[in-house]
């Protein structure tokens, strides 16, 4: 045991189990990321409880040395929305997948997002079933050949961030699980958020679905492929970090070159995570190649009440006000009489 | 000066209130057992209405009804027949004429005999009682709507706000009739009405009007007399079944001084224990309204397992939709209790009415070996010590409970004698408290429960999960190690057959002939059944088990003693299964019912008296 549960070191959060993902899954490079942050965020370790439901990405509570509970396929959110209610003071993870998360537990997952109960949510989405061999899910494009659609999908995807602004999220970032860097200070931002955050993270399964996101990850293109948002700054990108994101006169965003046309450092939009308005979040989070590059970072960053917090509030305030302070006095409450 | 009203005196009398869903029949019957428990009346109560809100007007599929049965002695059912029918329109004669006792009294809204309401009710005729073969029994008509309009005329009320009242003046009528005096329904409508001065006033005015008008028509309506029955010393008050599930709960988070959790979803007949436990955010429960049946408990779970005392309610369809998250609480042995109070299934079934048809789903609704302690509640009073027992079950033992109740039990109200804190067993969780050696899945020696730890206890962070585990609670795929932890899941809930009380036999504890058996919330009727047939000389005696699984220890002892057994329930057989596959060397005859209602005492009577016949034929 620890003396101090605040000072611990990333190893201390390593479980003994044997990590049992494919290798070069970008699992790994998560459950790292994960385990960095919370060295940052030096809550005492007991804290932590890392839940999570069905699928590869949910195996992950038995690498950690935290409280961890791997549930049943889709429910991890109303676990940890139960966890969460019952004790605000923990710092609740929810690690899932893009089906736990947004088809067999879709309706757990937007509720969550609605409530905006305080957890941090980890969507490792690699677009495929990989636990089940080879299905596709709810983000694989229209026409996806799988095992389960040989013929190709007919159906189109949910866009994780979009479904998470529809809920009335708080909190929305993206990642790419190869870098760890970045996915740590997203997550160390997630913790921190009040309310529901959600972190897509762009994950790759080498055996079911390789290479599912090498076009905007691909080192060789990345700094024209990825849009890197830090609040406050003009959203730059590209090898010379000479283009932007601007508006056009219809209104919708638009790639520019600084210098072209004679745009100008001024043209380009400065990020705003905490507009209230998801307007431009929702345009940002639609981005796609080869139009645009894909947007990573935090998104949407937006301060609401928080339902645990909430919860507790309501709850003092009924107590303070009530006559009734233990079982007895409701059961001797009302029309009562007496047998002698 | 008319003659002095006919005074009779009598034992018991069940009461049926019955009219449109909209004509405030529940509040008339509420109110009348109420005053009439306050009075010192034993009773008991049974709720009878459609599943819609409001059912077409005037229609037979609209009658809502409510059943009292009040007495001297000891009440045990809601009545089988009542002895005197409220109606308020023709409808409800056509839906309850089956319901009334012969040579009853029919007490009529005259002004609702009109052709229209003939037509909606599909009589064919306008002399609905000798339609339905109504010749031997009291009718009194009183022009129920004219006289409340007379009554209210001065208050400048719409037409629509004064027929709302009618159903006060019933009550007032009943009320004389049946002594009763009204003060308890003065303060309640006064009370309830308190923005709004002119209902309550006007309420006050037709209820007096009722009454007055039985005094006055003394020559044509009887009086009766129930004197008060002999029961326990105690505070009391009336308490519907629901209601005393969640304040059973709540007695035992207080107990075991646990913060309580509600992880829930509205549905009928289970909506009220929510509601109940809901409104308790002055002891501190948190209630949490899901998205769905699943996360009803899937939330309890996860409120489980940081630690807090949490439970789930819900009826059949619920209890289906929270079969693999009951798995998860088995195998990752976490203390929930699922309330289920039954309906009638399957699907959707008949939602408003009682069954005992989840019995096999609470046994076994679970895929893999998946076992449960489950406990069935047997009246609307007693809801509140099951429900107490089974809390106190979960957290000691470390395994989720099911309790069963059913709409009758649910919806219906008693008097229960109110207990001290003091007066209930102590509920000792199991928590962890020795850090250096903890292990998430070592175990008591005797009883096999796991240890209680949670997140925010420094130094016993674990990890647990639905996959099989070690008693590291690590994932375990080995064969040996699976079969190990099946056995002691179900040794574990064997075990809590240490800590539940022998099956006492209502008649003839010896043994004898007949020994009746039932669960839950059949007991009234069967214990009631049995007394009158022990009156008239029949040998028969009542086993009736709260607990199912396990079984009382002494259960194969008492079966032995007896010629036949005869197992009622309100379902297919579903008890009997069970009971051949814990002891098949009995035989057992059963009694099944599948109607939506409670048996009746003469329906069990007469099961009885064939099986005499029976067995002297043979």
């Amino acid at each position: 045991m620890l003396e101090n549960s605040t000072q611990y070191t990333i190893k201390d959060l390593k479980s003994p189990n044997e990590i049992r993902w494919c290798p070069g899954c970008g699992d790994h490079a998560i459950i790292n990321a994960v385990q960095k942050a919370m060295v940052t965020l030096a809550i005492p370790i007991e804290k932590y409880a890392v839940i999570s439901g069905i699928g590869c990405s949910s195996r992950f509570p038995y690498y950690m040395n935290t409280y961890g509970f791997h549930t049943i396929h889709g429910r991890a959110a109303a676990v940890a929305s139960g966890l969460k209610s019952a004790n605000p003071d923990l710092s609740v993870w929810e690690i899932t997948g893009d089906g736990d998360a947004l088809a067999i537990g879709g309706n757990h997952f937007i509720h969550m997002v609605r409530r905006n109960i305080d957890i941090n949510v980890i969507l490792f989405n690699n677009k495929i079933y990989g636990l089940t061999k080879g299905q596709y899910s709810p983000t694989c494009d229209r026409g996806k050949v799988t095992k389960t659609s040989p013929f190709g999908t007919v159906e189109d995807p949910f866009t994780p961030g979009k479904l998470v602004l529809g809920s009335r999220g708080t909190f929305f970032a993206r990642a790419i699980d190869g870098n760890v860097k970045k996915s740590h200070d997203v997550f160390v931002e997630a913790a921190k958020h009040k309310g529901t955050s959600v972190v897509e993270v762009l994950q790759n399964c080498v055996i079911y679905n390789h290479n599912i996101h090498t076009e905007i990850t691909d080192p060789k293109h990345r700094e024209d492929r990825q849009l890197h948002l830090e609040d406050g700054k003009p959203m730059l990108f590209g090898k010379d970090n000479n283009k932007g994101i601007v508006f056009n006169k219809k209104g919708k965003l638009e790639v520019a070159v600084i210098g072209e046309n004679g745009v100008t450092l001024d043209d380009i939009l400065i990020h705003e995570a905490g507009d209230v308005d998801g307007f431009i979040h929702q345009q940002l989070i639609d981005m796609k190649l080869p139009k645009f590059p894909v947007a990573f970072g935090v998104i949407r960053k937006v301060k609401d009440l928080v339902y645990d917090q909430c919860m507790e509030a309501q709850i003092e305030e009924v107590k303070e006000n009530s006559k009734i302070k233990c079982v007895e006095d409701l059961l001797f409450s009302g029309n009562t009489w007496e047998v002698k | 000066m008319s003659t002095e009203a006919k005074i009779i005196e009598l034992d018991e009398v069940a009461i049926r209130f019955s009219g449109d869903s909209g004509d405030g029949m529940q509040l008339t019957g509420t109110l009348f057992s109420d005053a009439s428990a306050l009075h010192g009346n034993d009773i008991s109560t049974f709720p009878d209405f459609p599943s819609e809100i409001r059912a077409p007007q005037g229609t037979v599929g609209g009658v809502s009804g409510f059943q009292v049965h009040f007495g001297a002695s000891q009440i045990n059912t809601p009545g089988d027949l009542a002895h005197v029918l409220v109606a308020m329109n023709p409808a409800a004669i056509k839906a309850n004429a089956k319901f009334i006792r012969l040579q009853g009294t029919i007490i009529y809204d005259s002004d609702s005999f009109t052709e229209k309401n003939f037509q909606k009710a599909q009589f064919k005729t306008t002399d609905p009682f000798e339609e339905l073969s109504l010749h031997d029994y009291r009718k009194i008509a009183v022009p129920i709507s004219n006289l409340t309009k007379e009554s209210l005329k001065e208050f400048g009320l719409d037409n629509k706000s004064v027929l709302r009242s009618k159903n006060m003046f019933a009550l007032g009528l009943v009320c004389w009739m049946f002594n009763r005096p009204l003060d308890y329904i003065e303060t309640f409508i006064t009370k309830k009405f308190a923005k709004k001065p002119t209902v309550v006033e006007a309420n006050l005015k037709v209820l007096h009007d009722g009454f007055n008008y039985g005094m006055n028509m003394q020559h044509m309506t009887p009086r009766y007399v129930v004197n008060p029955a002999p029961i326990e010393k105690g505070t009391y008050r009336t308490v519907h079944g629901n209601q005393a599930t969640a304040w059973g709960i709540l007695a035992a988070a207080e107990k075991a001084k646990k913060p309580l959790f509600i992880g829930s979803y509205p549905i009928t007949p289970a909506t009220d224990v929510l509601q109940e436990l809901a409104a308790r955010k002055d002891l501190g429960v948190k209630s949490f309204q899901a998205e769905d049946e699943i996360a009803g408990i899937c939330t309890t779970i996860g409120a489980s397992f940081a630690g807090h005392f949490a439970v789930t309610s819900t009826s059949g369809p619920g209890l289906a939709l929270k079969s693999e998250a009951m798995g998860l609480a088995v195998i990752a042995e976490l203390p929930i209790v699922v309330i289920n109070v039954q309906r009638g299934g399957p699907s959707t079934g008949l939602p408003t009415k009682t069954e005992q048809s989840d019995l096999l789903q609470s046994l076994y609704g679970r895929n893999g070996e998946s076992p449960m302690v489950v406990l069935a509640a047997s009246s609307p009073s007693d809801c509140f010590y099951y429900a107490y027992m089974a809390s106190k079950i979960a957290m000691e033992r470390m395994t989720p409970v099911i309790l069963l109740t059913d709409g009758f039990l649910g919806n219906g109200s008693q008097p229960m004698r109110l207990p001290r804190m003091s007066e209930l067993p102590e509920i000792n969780p199991a928590h962890a408290h020795d850090v250096e050696n903890y292990k998430p899945y070592k175990r008591d020696a005797e009883t096999l429960a796991r240890e209680w730890a949670y997140p925010g206890m420094k130094g016993f962070e674990h990890r647990i999960g639905g996959l099989e585990k070690g008693e590291d609670g690590n994932v375990s795929h080995d064969p040996a190690n699976h079969q190990k932890m099946c056995d002691i899941r179900a040794e574990k809930v064997a075990r809590v057959a240490d800590m539940i009380p022998d099956i006492d036999v209502y008649g003839n504890p010896e043994g004898g002939e007949i020994l009746l058996v039932g669960w839950g919330g059949t007991h009234g009727h069967l214990l009631s059944s049995a007394r009158e047939l022990r009156a008239e000389g029949i040998d028969v005696s009542l086993a009736h088990f709260n607990y199912i699984q396990p079984l009382p220890q002494n259960t194969e002892q008492i079966f032995s003693k007896y010629q036949k057994i005869i197992v009622c329930e309100l379902n297919s057989g579903q008890f009997a299964l069970y009971l051949r596959d814990q002891f098949p060397q009995f035989n057992y005859a059963q009694m099944n019912k599948l109607q939506g209602l409670p048996f009746t005492n003469d329906e069990i009577k007469s099961r009885v008296q064939k099986e005499m016949k029976g067995s002297l034929s043979c």
